[in-house]
């Protein structure tokens, strides 16, 4: 299928006002009586506010109010409150305060008296499991995403089997089986049973959350940094306590979100309680230090994997125990992610997974950037070489041959793939690196610099279904294309627009996108998360422009004598196949929609679409031709996103660092709907990577619950000079069945792909040393070399 | 107070006797002794973070600090503005200038977000006292902009090589751009790399932003 937008490179209509400063984010936005409102935050790690006294601030000069947990919206544990009188980590929001400046509200936060009384805390889930160890929920220790939480103890008998060394594997939250396990391990001919810790990591959005807002005439307008638009407007309005429709969401731009913005996130909405309290407009300016508290951090692991492997290097058996260090919020899945990518990515014959989430006295946790798959792909990368290297097989022959296929079924349901090129992308990746020479420098030694080769693979879904697509041709011609997906700034806001633009065959100058903003009547759109937007959001925006086509041929053969099929559109026209020059404009055929009403101009409209949606066709009803649809295509089985990465690093033996020389990231992500687009994405994910492996985690005094790491400077988001100054990207672009245009989702395995290639390049560099750990630090390089024992417990966590 | 303090810890020794056997159940002892060691269970208050460099529209001036009108030279025009003696320029820009380009990510000196010019070279606005850019030339991102809408070559190459990502860094990002091709119009890609270091971008797009700066450095 030839396109003329897809696959193709364009300006997205966003980037010149992000190179000028134009771009207006949350804080960028002012009103008349704008008040400044700051946050009280918990000193403590786990407590209850017994007494709290704003007399004092309130008498100062400038200081208009206070609100605390009981003006809020309530929102039942264990989801995030907005404020709290219960707070579960240092660093949870109590109290705001209004002032009509920053620095008096600061002030004023100094005069208010608060007694807390403490309540036991834990930071390492695995003491929240001993018999008796400390809950952070009332209900208990183990809260499900969205669901409610219970409270989960293992035996001290579970533990005391363990020992210090090993993990206790005591009652599970989830667990399911596939084949005989057992049975394959006792045919394997290696047997690798590994113990591991994955740090969990802030998501560190270069964008703090602040947010704005103000009331008029019964609606509140605000402005939060989001992700996605639509999808959270409900929430939003949930948190706000009023109905969807009065909620006006302004997020236009988004500076980072990586998971932490995908959903509605309840304090956002504190100015908007304070202003409707004050009646004044409130911006809360949220500081980097605020924001490592309240911006959300990757779920940590504790686990053990136990892998079978056959003389050839197929994995015969797998089984997989999780225990997810939750934060003080309910629990993403990480820990179910992580054993469905195992399966997915290796394709065990016989695999056991088993996971629990704990809650700890830290700051809430949610979906970053491969949330599961990413830590999964960190912990099983360095274990593949071991296998290989022990078995003596090719480190690339061993991941081809467990690598998954279009027939691949995977996971405790036998769940399906739509299709599948790992393989592809790994040999594109092999090709571009040039494995075949590199992989003969391994352990090459230059004075004090060895180098190291390394190769990871990852995977994410990659999309989903069942949105609502809307489109509106207008009387001038124009083609509005209405996107409520969201502008996380990965610009497939856009590129997935062009897809309707391919189906009605116009020219990308004459279309304009529709965001940003609630009062641009948008369509109920998924979130701009979970790597979905590329597959989703191409299927979505096909259904609305081929309602708007057919609406247009059948216009056409009205007006023009014929048949629907005897007319076709292109170059802004709908016109006749056997004769060309019988047609009718865009605009004309507009205005033939606005006469004859009815489903043309949005007055009718299939009843099966979203609320939402149906609300903004009828607010734009007889204003033009109107396309409007919910996707019903078909599917068949997962859209997986796979990537691949490769790189070769120099690591100084005398000092345990490393250079990272060379990096070669590549695709699996079906058509390819934007190169420039992909290509940022293949890159930065593999920044986020080397990140993830060799520089972040989450670090607490485990005697105080204090935080110790709630700046840049210490938590080590990668600069300019931690990655190589040119990274090399490839994608195999081969189309998935069961999307109009061939496209899947991609942005996530690309940063855990490069996680694990790291990871392997530093095992590589050290001779076989498989830390077990993510991430691999310097003094961790230094003590392997001089075989002086860690500095850590073998299952210690956030805590070195 | 003392007696308030004893009741709220009493409360807590009522464990169940087998948490004490459990494997380290010092965490708890310890963190109950560190309570009563600084006597947190009667808080004043909650933590205490950053410091501010706070100012509003209609300012209700902090105890012991006073606004005071000074002339800025912002972009090559002359601007009045009242400012505190702790004011810093990224805020004094942001909220009282209106150029809110300028952006701030960390407020610390530590990402590069607040980037502006000062004489043609890079500071962190977020940690710099505006009253101590009298009489010098401050330079923001919406200085670069000719008036008929051309573009400074650093803008331009970003959007030609799609520089940006999210864009928040992106403010900072071309401002050192700037900067650095002022003083080494041809410079390698490895000397744009270290000039550039100083500024973070949390989407990794420091391979684009550098085809950028090398793009503007051939075509200026």
């Amino acid at each position: 299928m030839a396109f003329k937008h897809i696959g193709k490179n364009f300006t997205p209509p966003d980037v010149r006002a992000k190179v000028t400063g134009k771009a207006k984010y949350s804080e960028d936005f002012r009103a008349e009586g704008m008040l400044f409102v700051k946050l009280l935050l918990s000193p403590m790690p786990h407590a209850i506010v017994r007494n709290l006294d704003a007399s004092e601030a309130l008498k100062m000069d400038g200081v208009i109010d206070v609100l605390t947990a009981d003006d809020v919206t309530n929102i039942p544990e264990p989801q995030m409150p907005i404020l709290t009188n219960h707070p579960k980590y240092v660093g949870d929001p109590i109290l705001a305060i209004a002032a009509t400046s920053e620095q008096v509200a600061a002030d004023a936060l100094e005069k208010i008296t608060i007694e807390y009384e403490p309540r036991p805390f834990v930071i390492d889930p695995l003491k929240s499991l001993y018999p008796g160890g400390p809950d952070v929920h009332d209900s208990g220790n183990v809260a499900l995403f969205r669901g409610k939480a219970e409270s989960y103890k293992w035996t001290a008998r579970d533990f005391a089997t363990a020992g210090d060394d090993e993990l206790p594997r005591g009652k599970p939250q989830g667990e399911w089986e596939r084949g005989d396990v057992d049975a394959g391990f006792a045919n394997a001919a290696l047997v690798l049973d590994e113990t591991f810790v994955v740090a969990g990591h802030p998501h560190q959005s270069m964008e703090p959350r602040s947010s704005f807002a103000y009331w008029e005439n019964g609606k509140c307008y605000l402005h939060a940094s989001s992700q996605s638009h639509t999808f959270n407007v409900p929430d939003y309005a949930k948190y706000c306590g009023i109905e969807t429709e009065d909620l006006i969401l302004i997020a236009e731009y988004c500076g980072g979100g990586f998971g932490s913005k995908g959903t509605a996130y309840p304090i956002a909405t504190i100015p908007a309680h304070m202003s409707k309290k004050v009646g004044r407009p409130c911006m809360m300016r949220v500081t980097r230090a605020e924001e490592y508290f309240l911006g959300s951090r990757r779920n940590g692991f504790q686990g053990n994997v136990k892998l079978g492997f056959s003389e050839e290097g197929r994995l015969i058996a797998a089984d997989i125990y999780v225990v997810q260090q939750s934060g003080s919020n309910d629990s993403f899945p990480d820990y179910a992610n992580a054993g469905e990518a195992l399966s997915l990515v290796y394709t065990p014959e016989a695999m056991r997974w088993k996971g629990i989430p704990i809650a700890t006295n830290t700051p809430p946790t949610g979906a970053q950037r491969g949330p599961g798959q990413n830590q999964l792909a960190c912990v099983m990368e360095p274990l593949m070489d071991k296998a290989a290297k022990t078995l003596g097989v090719d480190r690339l022959a061993i991941r081809e041959l467990n690598a998954p296929t279009d027939g691949t079924t995977f996971g405790g349901r036998d769940n399906t793939l739509s299709s599948a090129f790992l393989k592809e992308a790994m040999s594109q990746g092999a090709e571009r690196f040039n494995w075949e020479e590199k992989k003969n420098e391994s352990g090459q030694r230059k004075g004090s610099k060895v180098v190291g080769i390394g190769v990871g693979q990852a995977f994410h879904p990659g999309g989903s279904s069942g949105f609502d697509g809307l489109v509106r041709i207008a009387p001038s011609g124009k083609v509005h294309i209405h996107t409520g997906v969201g502008n996380l700034g990965t610009y497939s806001y856009a590129s997935t627009s062009r897809v309707s633009a391919e189906v009605l065959g116009c020219s990308w100058e004459n279309c304009v996108i529709e965001r940003g903003d609630t009062r641009r009547h948008l369509p109920w759109n998924l979130g701009q998360f979970g790597s979905n937007t590329s597959y989703t959001m191409s299927r979505t925006n096909y259904a609305g422009a081929m309602d708007a086509k057919m609406k247009l041929l059948e216009i056409a053969a009205m007006d023009l004598g014929g048949a629907v099929d005897d007319y076709d559109v292109g170059d802004d026209k709908v016109f006749s196949i056997a004769d060309p020059e019988k047609n009718l404009t865009f605009a004309q055929a507009a205005q033939r929609a606005i006469e004859l009403g009815g489903k043309f101009s949005g007055e009718e409209m299939d009843e099966d679409m979203h609320a939402i949606t149906k609300a903004s066709v009828t607010a734009m009803a007889g204003t033009g031709l109107i396309g409007a649809a919910k996707d019903k295509y078909p599917s068949n089985g997962l859209p997986p996103a796979l990537a691949t990465a490769f790189i070769k690093i120099e690591l100084d033996v005398e000092t345990g660092k490393y250079e990272v020389l060379e990096y070669v990231g590549t695709a699996d992500c079906g058509t390819v709907v934007h190169p420039q687009g992909l290509e940022h994405q293949i890159r930065g994910g593999g920044v986020m990577g080397i990140g993830m492996a060799g520089l972040e985690r989450i670090v607490y005094d485990p005697q105080n619950g204090l935080p110790a790491n709630i700046g840049f400077h210490q938590a080590k988001p990668p600069s300019y000079l931690d990655v190589p100054a040119e990274m090399d990207v490839g994608y195999v672009d081969l189309p998935d069945p069961t999307n109009p245009v061939g496209a899947r989702g991609i942005g996530e395995p690309l940063m855990g792909c490069a996680g694990a290639a790291l990871l392997s390049a530093i095992s590589d560099a050290l001779g076989g040393v498989y830390f077990n750990r993510t991430p691999v630090v310097p003094d961790m390089i230094i003590n392997a070399l001089a075989d002086r024992p860690q500095s850590y417990k073998t299952l210690e966590v956030s805590s070195q | 107070m003392a007696n308030d303090t004893q009741q709220v810890l009493t409360a807590h020794t009522g464990q169940p006797a087998v948490f004490e056997e459990a494997r380290d159940p010092v965490t708890r002892r310890a963190f109950i002794k560190s309570v009563i060691a600084t006597g947190a269970v009667a808080s004043t208050g909650g933590l205490m973070l950053t410091g501010l460099s706070g100012c509003s529209d209609d300012a209700t001036p902090a105890a012991g600090s006073v606004e005071r009108l000074v002339t800025l030279n912002i972009n090559g025009k002359s601007r009045p503005v009242d400012v505190l003696p702790n004011e810093s320029l990224a805020m004094t820009l942001r909220y009282k200038l209106g150029l809110t380009g300028t952006k701030l990510a960390c407020d610390r000196g530590e990402c590069g977000a607040c980037t502006v010019l000062i004489d043609d070279v890079t500071h962190n606005s977020c940690s710099t006292l505006t009253h101590s850019v009298r009489g010098r030339e401050v330079t923001t991102v919406e200085g670069l902009e000719q008036p008929d809408g051309a573009l400074h070559p650093v803008q331009q190459a970003m959007i030609d090589e799609l520089g940006p990502q999210c864009g928040f860094c992106t403010p900072g990002q071309v401002m050192s751009g700037v900067a650095l091709l002022k003083n080494n119009p041809s410079p390698t890609r490895e000397e744009v790399r270290e000039g550039m270091a100083g500024n973070l971008c949390r989407c990794g797009a420091y391979d684009h932003y550098l085809n950028s700066i090398m793009r503007a450095a051939r075509v200026s």
